[in-house]
């Protein structure tokens, strides 16, 4: 391995980190908010926007994100809608992530037992007042691992944007490889930045895990 | 009737089609203890759920202090105020301390002060014996300490009414001893309540009034509870107390 090599990639490298979380985390913002608004139409059962959110949910997670982006990045300008492909790498992999967030949300919802709400209205709480005291720290807690585990999925999910021509790590390292062939140090390097990406995130899921695990004793 | 609290009129209760409460009326007057008795699905859980508007009802009315109780009414978290209910197990919010699961309520929707509602908690506690717990999560404290915090939880907000539901049912043995007692205080205390319990002696110590529900209705109603434990005077109420006979 050539150690002058590897020096001379690393701006580049940290060039394609920076531009990989600003659309990874804009993704993870809008998989959260997305997410949140499925779990609330799920949860107030309002009629059709339920049957959308199903349809939604079925339909990314049973699709792989490359075509997904594919649709959004060659199909949608065919009926005139032209997005650059930052946006839509961030909207591509929000819209992926809101389908797994809702159905992590579901599932730490769940895991909560009816009669928590029920001791909380008997109290004379308002709905409201159950859901944002009693209901949604012990869902946000127990979705905590499916949440982290998400997140980490989506950041690394971003190595599909080299499709559609982001410059982020991916692209970079089959880039450079193309041009000079250093393969062992570029796909190296490709490793470390991944990791330095990453492992903040896992370590941080870790820590906020470890924070909230009273959830998981039960009552 | 002045010193009377509750007043349920015609209750009925359907649930997946079929009947759980037939026509039930009952009253409860200020101070009263009333146990509720019968065989496993004969709707005494859900009388308690109705008063407290945890379920919808089909017909008949459920009034306290002459006030309607109703499900979708824009005041039921004020009825509910006053309605104080302790489950079989799991209420305890798992993520607060005992103080706090104490006091969130008469916080937030009393919206007491912190140092007043703490106060009347730690005094609540210290009768219960569970002062020196006052930090701990729900998670280190025993079934029976858990149940008498739900107790002290419920009375905090001052309620009118105490509904317990089968609040001993989940507990291992050595802890029914505790709850029961602090129940009883609470009676000897004046405190209206309604209980729904399998603990036929302490059923027979507590009551004044025993209600013997089957099928959705009041088969047996007594007065004396001494008289009705030893000579019941239906026969279906002489069936079930005998499942609990092993002489």
């Amino acid at each position: 391995m050539d150690m002058n090599v590897i020096l001379s990639y690393i701006p580049l490298y940290r060039d394609a980190l920076l531009l990989t979380l600003r659309i990874g985390w804009q993704g993870v913002f809008w998989a959260l908010v997305i997410g949140l608004g499925c779990t609330l139409i799920r949860q107030l059962h309002i009629p059709v926007l339920q049957g959308v959110v199903t349809v939604y949910v079925e339909l990314l997670r049973n699709t792989p994100l490359l075509v997904q982006l594919f649709f959004l990045y060659f199909a949608l300008p065919k009926i005139g809608v032209r997005i650059s492909a930052e946006v839509c790498g961030s909207l591509g992999l929000g819209l992926l992530g809101g389908a797994y967030m809702a159905e992590t949300f579901r599932s730490g919802l769940d895991n909560i037992a009816p009669v928590q709400e029920e001791s909380a209205l008997s109290l004379g709480m308002s709905r409201f007042q159950t859901f944002r005291y009693v209901i949604f720290p012990q869902a946000a807690a127990s979705s905590m691992p499916g949440i982290v585990a998400n997140v980490v999925f989506l950041l690394k999910e971003t190595s599909v944007f080299s499709v559609i021509s982001l410059m982020d790590l991916m692209f970079t390292a089959k880039d450079l490889i193309g041009m000079y062939a250093k393969t062992i140090e570029c796909l190296t390097l490709l490793v470390v930045f991944y990791l330095i990406m990453l492992l903040p995130v896992s370590l941080l899921g870790t820590v906020l895990e470890r924070r909230l695990r009273y959830a998981e004793f039960g009552n | 009737m002045e010193n009377e609290v509750l007043r349920i009129e015609h209750l009925h209760k359907v649930f997946e089609g079929s009947v759980v409460l037939k026509d039930l009326s009952l009253t409860v007057r200020r101070g009263e203890v009333i146990v509720v008795i019968g065989p496993s699905g004969c709707g005494k859980s859900t009388l308690l759920r109705c008063i407290n508007a945890l379920e919808d009802i089909q017909g008949g009315q459920i009034l306290l202090d002459g006030q309607p109780v109703r499900r979708d009414a824009r005041d039921i978290t004020k009825m509910r105020q006053k309605i104080g209910m302790v489950f079989q197990s799991y209420d305890l919010f798992p993520h607060k301390t005992i103080l706090q699961n104490i006091t969130l309520a008469p916080e937030k929707v009393q919206k007491r002060p912190r140092a007043e509602a703490e106060e009347e908690a730690m005094e609540l506690l210290e009768r219960v014996g569970l002062a020196d717990r006052r930090d701990d999560y729900p998670r280190q404290l025993s079934g029976g300490q858990k149940q008498r915090v739900a107790i002290v939880r419920a009375l905090c907000m001052h309620p009118e009414i105490l509904l317990l539901d089968e609040i001993t049912a989940a507990l291992d043995p050595e802890m029914v001893h505790e709850v029961l007692e602090v129940v009883l205080s609470l009676a000897r205390s004046g405190s209206t309540m309604l209980i729904v319990t399998h603990e036929m002696a302490f059923a027979r110590a507590i009551a004044d009034r025993v209600l013997f529900l089957d099928d959705g209705e009041i088969v047996e109603e007594s007065s004396d509870p001494k008289a009705f434990f030893s000579k019941p005077q239906t026969l279906r109420a002489q069936a079930f107390l005998k499942t609990f006979d092993y002489e």
